[in-house]
C-alpha cells in the first residue's frame, strides 16, 4: 500500500514489516519486552509528517477518539 | 439531524488474527478506492494498550447530482482518519473513523468494537455504528440517504476484504467467486441507492421552484 508521501512508501514498508511481526509475536501475547521498531518508526514519521504538511492535509486539532462525544440517535 | 445506523458482523477467525489482519487489510480486491494508508501516530499506553491513528486517502466518488454542490477546487481525494485502541488483555479493539475532508457536504463517523464472540471463542464479533449527517441546505435528506446507502455497501466490502486477508494469512486461496458475488451485490445496492437518492434530490429541487 502506498504512503500519502510518495517518497515515504519504502520507509512505510520497512516499518510495517517490523510492526506486524512485533504486534503478532509480542504485543498480543502480553510480552512487554520493548519495541524493536522505534528506529524505523522515527524515520517513517519524519517523512510522512512532512508530506502531510506539504499537502496541507488538515489532521490537526482533533483529540484522539475526538469526535466520539454526544451521540444523538435518529 | 443525523442518520444513525447500527449492525453486527461476524468473522470466523480468532480475535488475535482479526487484529493482525486489521493492520494488513490494505490493499485487497475490495479496496481499490483506497489510495494511500499511513500510520501517523502510535503509542503503547501505560496500561499496555496500543493506540494508533491512521490516515487514509480514498477516491471521492460523489454522484453527479451532488457534484454541482462541490466547490470547483475541492480535491478529488477524500481524507479519512481512523483512531484505534487495542487492549490485548481484555481482547477488545475499538475504532473510530471519520472524514476530515468534504465534511460539510457529508460527514460519516463510524465506531466499531471487535470482541471475542461469546458463543464461539474462536470467532470475532464486530459491533458497528455510524452517524451520517449533511448540512447542505435543501439536500440534507438526499445526501444522508446516499451516504447511508454507500455506507452499507462499504460495510459489505470491508467484511469481504477482511475475509480475503484472513484467508490469505491462514494459507488458504481466497475464493474468486466470493469476490465476484460481493461486487455484483454491492453494485446492485449502489444502483438502488443511487435511484432513491436521485429521486429525493429531484423532489427537493422541485420544491425550490414552487
Amino acid at each position: 500500500m502506498n504512503s500519502v508521501g510518495e517518497a515515504c512508501t519504502e520507509l512505510k514498508r520497512e516499518y510495517d514489516q517490523c510492526f506486524n511481526r512485533w504486534f503478532a509475536e509480542k504485543f498480543l501475547k502480553g510480552d512487554r519486552s520493548g519495541d524493536p521498531c522505534t528506529d524505523s518508526f522515527r524515520k517513517y514519521q519524519r517523512c510522512v509528517q512532512k508530506a502531510i504538511r506539504d499537502k496541507d492535509i488538515p489532521i490537526d486539532g482533533v483529540d484522539f477518539m475526538g469526535p466520539s462525544k454526544d451521540k444523538p440517535e435518529s | 439531524m443525523v442518520k444513525y445506523f447500527c449492525c453486527a458482523g461476524l468473522l470466523k477467525s480468532s480475535w488475535d488474527q482479526v487484529c493482525v489482519a486489521f493492520w494488513q487489510r490494505y490493499p485487497n480486491p475490495y479496496s481499490n478506492h483506497v489510495l494511500t494508508e499511513d500510520i501517523i501516530f502510535r503509542e503503547v499506553t501505560p496500561t499496555n494498550c496500543l493506540i494508533s491513528r491512521r490516515l487514509l486517502t480514498k477516491t471521492s466518488r460523489a454522484p453527479h447530482w451532488m457534484e454541482r454542490y462541490l466547490p470547483k477546487q475541492m480535491s478529488s481525494s477524500a481524507y479519512i482518519i481512523e483512531d484505534s485502541i487495542v487492549d490485548p488483555e481484555k481482547k477488545t479493539m475499538t475504532t473510530l473513523t471519520w472524514n476530515i475532508s468534504h465534511a460539510r457536504l457529508m460527514s460519516v463517523e463510524e465506531r466499531c468494537e471487535y470482541r471475542i464472540n461469546p458463543e464461539n471463542g474462536s470467532w470475532t464479533e464486530i459491533k458497528r455504528e455510524a452517524w451520517i449527517s449533511s448540512t447542505v441546505y435543501g439536500l440534507t435528506r438526499a445526501i444522508q440517504e446516499f451516504g447511508l446507502a454507500r455506507f452499507k455497501t462499504s460495510v459489505t466490502k470491508t467484511m469481504k476484504g477482511f475475509e480475503y486477508v484472513l484467508a490469505k494469512m491462514q494459507g488458504e486461496t481466497p475464493s474468486r467467486t466470493l469476490a465476484e458475488t460481493a461486487t455484483e451485490r454491492a453494485r446492485e445496492t449502489a444502483l438502488a441507492a443511487k435511484e432513491k437518492a436521485k429521486d429525493l434530490a429531484s423532489h427537493a429541487q422541485k420544491k425550490q421552484y414552487v
